[in-house]
């Protein structure tokens, strides 16, 4: 068994709370200078560099990206080999306290009934899933919710196939508008269950952008939708062009006989995540 | 883009918010409320119960904005727009108050719309996810009510030089749908 206390696993969390806010990786800000050079319409142009100069502000000056930094959401790899002494999921709630704080970052969080403040921005969601190997892995997804409440669950007849599945992501991103701050990052997940499907759709956003899904037809599914979406209009900030989507990332899992789940998860530009393995 | 905008003042003034057209480019320089969610729902609650609003909205531009902390010697944190549509409830009481315009993100509602045409309202859009960009452009910034809601509260911000595009007009344009790009 190899130990990791519960003291690192909370000053990494809270450095990665922090990191994420203020400093785009640099698969999204590449996507972004990447739409600036193909993008036709001058106003979509002049929008991105404002985009592109809002990532060099953040990160010089150590102001959030956005305002909006959003619920956590933890996705943890545990080890079977790795043992932590104490509350693991208590120590992740820690790191994200402090991140926060120390980050000044926005308190978001709220009872769902009464809407009062936790004023810590805890509870973050947290997975945790059991994996082979003594390695611990955190990855941080800030989820801002202009573009979460844009997100949906579709439970598809069997029969409405491929095209019953790009027609209905098309579709939720189109009527989504300039609400999640387009141009976005698309996640699909397919298959499962009914909670399977959106899991799948939101662990879809951590794959770097531009990576492909490894199975050919998936691969082509996703170039479909994003070809698609592209050539809406609907464009920068729902303000016109040809960039409406950055990227979209299908993952699949198998499912029931009977059904056909596709979750749509929406996120923004500012598609803020970090990781790190300890 | 900044070069080239219209420079406006804040307060707006009637002749200039009737000479506003869907699609233009500003530049907003001046006074502002701002207000989200919990703002929107307690002005609406003290209007229920015939109670006076904390500052005179008469006249104002409301900025949909929850912004993050000021790090020491800063006037304020990130500070770019939230969606519009979730104060969309609230609006037309808010338009009856006096409120001229309202800025944040995204299509507002036929309601609204409705609304903004019988008071010669406008409806604006920043930069969504620029707010570190924006927070630049904010010189003064105060809470003037409901400062236990934190992030949620009411603040008086002092603008300079801050990018708009007027979305709605008085003539009941929509910016959005003249593209065919309005979302829902």
């Amino acid at each position: 068994m190899r130990e990791i206390a519960g003291e690192l696993i909370i000053a990494t969390v809270r450095g990665l709370i922090m990191d994420a806010a203020v400093d785009l990786e640099p698969d999204c800000a590449t996507a972004l200078a990447l739409a600036r050079r193909q993008e036709s319409s001058p106003l979509a142009r002049d929008l991105l560099d404002l985009l592109l100069a809002n990532v060099e502000i953040a990160r010089q000056e150590k102001i959030p990206l956005c305002q909006d930094t959003g619920i956590g959401v933890i996705f943890v790899e545990l080890g079977q080999e790795v043992h932590v002494a104490g509350d693991f999921v208590a120590a992740v709630q820690e790191g994200v306290r402090l991140g926060y704080r120390d980050g000044y970052l926005r308190m978001s969080v709220c009872d769902p009934l009464t809407r009062q403040n936790t004023n810590t921005n805890t509870p973050a969601v947290v997975h945790v899933e059991s994996v082979p190997g003594d390695l611990l892995t955190l990855r941080f997804l800030p989820k801002g919710c202009g573009s979460e409440n844009m997100s949906s669950l579709a439970m598809l007849p069997p029969s409405a196939g491929s095209a019953g599945i790009v027609d209905f992501v098309c579709q939720r991103v189109v009527a989504a508008g300039s609400n999640p701050c387009p141009p976005v990052v698309v996640g699909v997940g397919i298959g499962g269950t009914f909670e399977k499907a959106p899991l799948l759709a939101k662990r879809s956003l951590l794959r770097p952008l531009g990576q492909a899904h490894g199975r050919e037809d998936v691969a082509a599914l996703e170039s479909q939708i994003l070809a698609r979406l592209n050539a809406t209009g609907q464009g920068v900030l729902g303000l016109g062009g040809s960039t409406t989507a950055l990227a979209v990332h299908i993952e699949l899992y198998p499912t029931h006989i009977a059904s056909l789940p596709v979750a749509v998860n929406i996120q923004c530009h500012a598609h803020r995540h970090k990781e790190c393995v300890l | 883009m900044f070069e080239n905008l219209r420079k406006i003042k804040l307060p707006l003034t009637d002749a200039v918010v009737r000479s506003l057209t869907a699609g233009d480019l500003v530049s907003l320089s001046g006074e502002l409320y701002t207000g989200r969610d919990q703002t929107h729902r307690r002005l609406c609650g003290l209007l229920d119960k015939g109670l006076p609003l904390p500052v005179d909205l008469d006249g104002h531009l409301i900025y949909y904005v929850g912004p993050s902390p000021a790090r020491p010697g800063a006037v304020i944190g990130a500070a770019g727009p939230t969606t519009s549509y979730r104060m969309d409830p609230y609006t037309p009481r808010l338009l009856e108050m006096g409120v001229r315009a309202t800025m944040g993100k995204g299509a507002r509602s036929a309601e609204v719309r409705q609304a903004m045409l019988a008071h010669g309202a406008i409806y604006l859009a920043t930069i969504g996810g620029a707010g570190a960009l924006l927070s630049k452009r904010v010189r003064a910034s105060e809470v003037v009510a409901f400062a236990d809601a934190g992030p949620e509260a009411m603040f008086r911000f002092e603008v300079i030089d801050f990018p708009a595009v007027v979305i709605n007009d008085v003539h009941g344009r929509d910016f959005y749908e003249m593209q065919g790009q309005r979302g829902g």
